[in-house]
């Protein structure tokens, strides 16, 4: 039923989609208001996750643990931006490449003294499990589908967060012109850790409700980062709609590739070569996709001022 | 009369819905100091980047020695020999002045895909870039880092790069500015020389400068060139005169 | 002498003594410390073209790495077997491994280095590291040649007139690759191409203005620097006897940018005195503590926030050029 295995297929590369926007919204923000690179975003997504799978392994409840997430995260963000995050800004982006870098060190070797070398595994809450059917005759998992609304409502939310409020009209000063929202009479260092730790809930976010369909463990955030870092590079460093595009690009063409490029292979080339060739090729299909979008738009899709 | 060296026509350049460029067309012929001028925001840096080529025209054509440089980018124009100084002085920060013009002599003789010789054992590189710097009074700061001369001596240096690289025409762009009254006249008597050499397009506020230069003088008000002739000529002009120069300038 | 040339060569010296010394002290085990120290360095300095002159911030020389790597392990394979490559018969020979490895990676290097070189900054840094992590699944998903289990080298490549199996050998070739990589870095610095790679790092615009396009510049350097990186990857499969995928990964870019941040950013001896500090970091912390990576965080951190210019700026001073 090729109908009905597109439409779960679209579905699921929407959830891969929206996940990797919660991570790409806040690098975004992050680069576009503070002009930093932050390699150890993956490591607020660990962060995340980790806090979720204990809390919700101590009290029973997922939905602590996703409140444990997001204030996990966000109290990490907010530590490590005014211990150090905070003395980079001036730097060049190589000296914030190297103390993220750093930073991811501390953060991974961290998490694994404390939790140790095995994966925690978190449950899917009770009133998410199962699934339902859709029209066209598609079961699909309920927890995921929350996760798409998730996505959706915080995209929404970081919209309207933007464009209707005070913090919001502070965030775009910031990322036109740093001198004048110092004139607005802005606290700049007090924006940029909210900021900071705004984009780090979100990571935290991404990385709980994520361990509830993987394992949780050390090192889960930086694929995820490195994708996030090519839905940025499409969609336009710093424009959240660029992000928000970008990220159900990226996971709607990597989902779709890997289920159905081999597919197409075997179609093409036979089920031998198409084999060893499509699970190389699909792998390496959503690069190709950035490579040929950078050929025409070196800045992204939707980069400020492209 | 010769062809021109330089020719500029109907270019035109908008930023939203701002025009920069207006229609503007004028020459550079040769052995002659064209001089630009006009009050601030006239768009004369704008379109210096156009013919310069960091900025590409929204229509119009530009010609240089008889060929459209239109298609061509920056560094190959500037290869044609189009030298162009900047109004901020652009230099690499941390290199010597003499360095700095050796990289315009090092350009001027083609390659840059060399990776065995030191150059700085390379006599035809010392040599062009020592002669440079001596022409503009700069030898005794040759080992001086860019970053750490002098304003005025920034300006000086931009120009013996433009020297350096063999220029067929000089796009100078506000040389004068930040110098002293003493700088402004050394600068003023060089460039009357530098003419023989190659024509020189002046970007220049400093009027005293201006008119004891200029064979001819164009002004760019709101991107159109409202006048354009003799010095004395746009001395005369009554629409100059309300535009620009009313203030008694 | 200056006192970076003097420090060039005391450094180099010591990493030549070193395996002599632990042969006479009873530490044979130092001997293969002293070939990671070399071959690390070796890697570095190729990024050190592309990063410390050119100021291309490379987040993804891992993948050149990892082709060496690869390259070593897929020629040791197919001698061992006595499988044909591409249909030719081919002897396990180090010097083929790295023109194999130098070859594909500057293939690599040259289609990725095009597309990422018509960005700068941020975008740099993310685009070199997202292809880096697409030949890291390309190479995990290539069932032929292991996959994730990456690709053992049973038997070392050969080199004419040494034994590869005796470590003493392994090294003086690792070291003799080093200076060659030095005098390769040390010439391109020195030479017209270098100026103009130099300068187009502190002011494009003006570089441009002179005539010299930066893009060609900058891509042959990002080739070569990917060529002398592979070099070193292939030599890092030779010593572990394993090529494996994590030679590829995201943290060994970061690895190679650390240990030229440790030494000194465009210093000619910046990635030896790295490699070495690193080296023997690692085995220091390792030897303490099992999560010596998180006290390597901690130092990484002081060295970035607190002690720019490395080693070789500590000890020699701020950079000079010319």
């Amino acid at each position: 039923m090729p109908t009905a295995l597109i439409i779960e297929q679209l579905l699921n590369g929407l959830q891969l989609g929206v996940m990797l926007f919660l991570m790409a919204a806040g690098l975004t923000l992050i680069f576009g208001v503070m002009g930093l690179i932050n390699l150890a975003h993956g490591s607020l997504y660990m962060v995340g996750a980790f806090a979720c799978a204990a809390v919700a392994a101590w009290t029973g409840s997922f939905w602590l643990g996703l409140v444990a997430s997001l204030a996990a995260a966000a109290a990490a963000g907010a530590i490590v931006e005014v211990t150090v995050i905070r003395r980079l800004y001036d730097r060049d982006h190589l000296d914030q490449v190297l103390a993220t870098f750093a930073l991811i060190l501390v953060f991974s070797e961290g998490t694994r003294w404390l939790f140790g070398s095995f994966p925690l595994y978190l449950d899917i809450p009770p009133a998410l499990t199962g699934a339902v059917a859709l029209p066209g005759g598609v079961f699909y998992p309920v927890y995921r589908l929350a996760i798409i609304l998730v996505g959706l409502a915080v995209a929404v939310g970081l919209w309207l967060l933007i464009s209707r409020t005070r913090l919001g009209m502070r965030i775009r000063a910031g990322e036109s012109d740093r001198e004048m929202i110092g004139a607005l009479g802005v606290d700049i260092r007090t924006l940029y850790t909210v900021v900071f730790a705004l984009g780090a809930a979100l990571a935290g976010l991404a990385g709980a409700l994520v361990g509830a369909l993987q394992s949780v463990q050390v090192g889960m955030g930086e694929p995820v980062l490195i994708l996030a870092f090519v839905v940025i590079v499409i969609g336009g460093i710093g424009s959240i709609k660029g992000a928000f595009l970008g990220a159900l690009l990226v996971g709607v063409v990597d989902t779709m590739g890997r289920i159905f490029l081999p597919q197409l292979l075997a179609a093409l080339l036979g089920p031998a070569p198409a084999a060893s060739l499509g699970g190389a090729l699909s792998s390496m299909l959503i690069y190709i996709v950035m490579a040929g979008i950078l050929a025409f738009r070196p800045r992204g899709l939707f980069a400020a001022g492209a | 009369m010769a062809d021109p060296v330089l020719e500029i026509r109907d270019l035109a350049k908008s930023f939203d819905a701002l025009k920069a460029t207006d229609g503007v067309s004028l020459d550079l012929r040769p052995g002659e100091i064209h001089a630009l001028i006009g009050p601030n925001g006239a768009g004369k840096t704008t379109l210096m980047h156009q013919i310069s080529g960091a900025l590409r025209p929204d229509s119009g054509s530009i010609r240089f020695l008889g060929q459209d440089v239109l298609p061509l980018g920056i560094a190959a124009r500037a290869r044609l020999g189009l030298g162009r100084t900047f109004q901020v002085s652009s230099l690499i920060p941390e290199f010597s002045a003499l360095r700095n013009v050796m990289l315009a002599a090092q350009a001027r003789q083609g390659s840059s895909f060399r990776f065995l010789r030191n150059v700085m054992h390379d006599r035809t590189l010392l040599d062009a870039a020592g002669a440079a710097l001596d022409r503009v009074g700069l030898t005794d700061r040759a080992s001086v880092a860019a970053a750490e001369l002098s304003h005025g001596e920034r300006r000086q240096l931009e120009i013996a790069i433009a020297i350096a690289l063999g220029a067929r025409a000089f796009l100078l762009d506000e040389p004068m500015a930040g110098m002293g009254p003493e700088g402004s006249r050394t600068l003023t008597a060089f460039l009357d020389k530098l003419r023989a050499e190659a024509p020189i397009l002046l970007v220049e506020h400093d009027m005293d400068a201006v008119f004891a230069l200029a064979d001819r003088v164009s002004v760019l008000v709101y991107g159109r060139i409202i006048a354009s002739g003799s010095v004395a000529e746009i001395r005369n002009d009554p629409a100059v005169r309300e535009a620009y120069l009313g203030d008694g300038a | 002498m200056t006192r970076e040339r003097l420090l060039t060569f005391a450094l180099l010296a010591a990493l030549l003594a070193l395996p002599f010394a632990a042969q006479a002290l009873g530490y044979p085990f130092y001997t293969t410390l002293a070939t990671r120290m070399a071959i690390l360095a070796l890697a570095a300095t190729g990024l050190n073209i592309a990063l410390g002159l050119g100021g291309l911030v490379s987040f993804g020389h891992a993948a050149f790495f990892g082709i060496g790597g690869y390259a070593a392990g897929i020629v040791a394979t197919h001698a061992m077997n006595a499988q044909p490559l591409l249909g030719l018969d081919i002897p396990a020979s180090m010097p083929l491994v790295w023109l194999l490895a130098a070859l594909s990676a500057g293939l690599v290097a040259a289609i990725t280095g095009a597309i990422s070189l018509r960005t700068s900054g941020v975008y740099f840094i993310m685009i070199t590291l997202a292809f880096a992590q697409m030949i890291f699944y390309f190479a995990i998903s290539w069932k032929a040649y292991g996959g994730e289990d990456g690709l053992s080298i049973a038997l070392r490549n050969g080199f004419p007139g040494m034994n590869t199996a005796v470590p003493r050998d392994l090294f003086m070739i690792a070291f003799a690759l080093l200076l060659a990589g030095l005098l390769i870095f040390w010439r391109v610095r020195v030479s017209r191409f270098g100026a103009a790679l130099h300068a187009a790092r502190q002011n494009e615009l003006r570089v441009a203005a002179i005539g010299i396009e930066p893009f060609p510049i900058r891509l042959v350097a990002f080739v070569v620097s990917a060529m002398i990186t592979a070099v070193a990857g292939a030599m890092f499969a030779e010593l572990n006897r394993f090529a494996s995928p994590s030679m590829l990964a995201w943290p060994m870019s970061g690895e190679l940018i650390v240990l030229i941040i440790l030494g000194g950013t465009g210093r000619l001896a910046g990635p030896v005195a790295g490699a070495m500090l690193y080296v023997m970091l690692e085995y220091w912390l390792g030897s303490i503590t099992e999560r010596w990576q998180f006290f390597l965080g901690l130092t990484l951190l002081g060295v970035v926030l607190f002690a720019r210019g490395g080693i070789v700026g500590l000890v020699a001073g701020k950079a000079r050029h010319g």
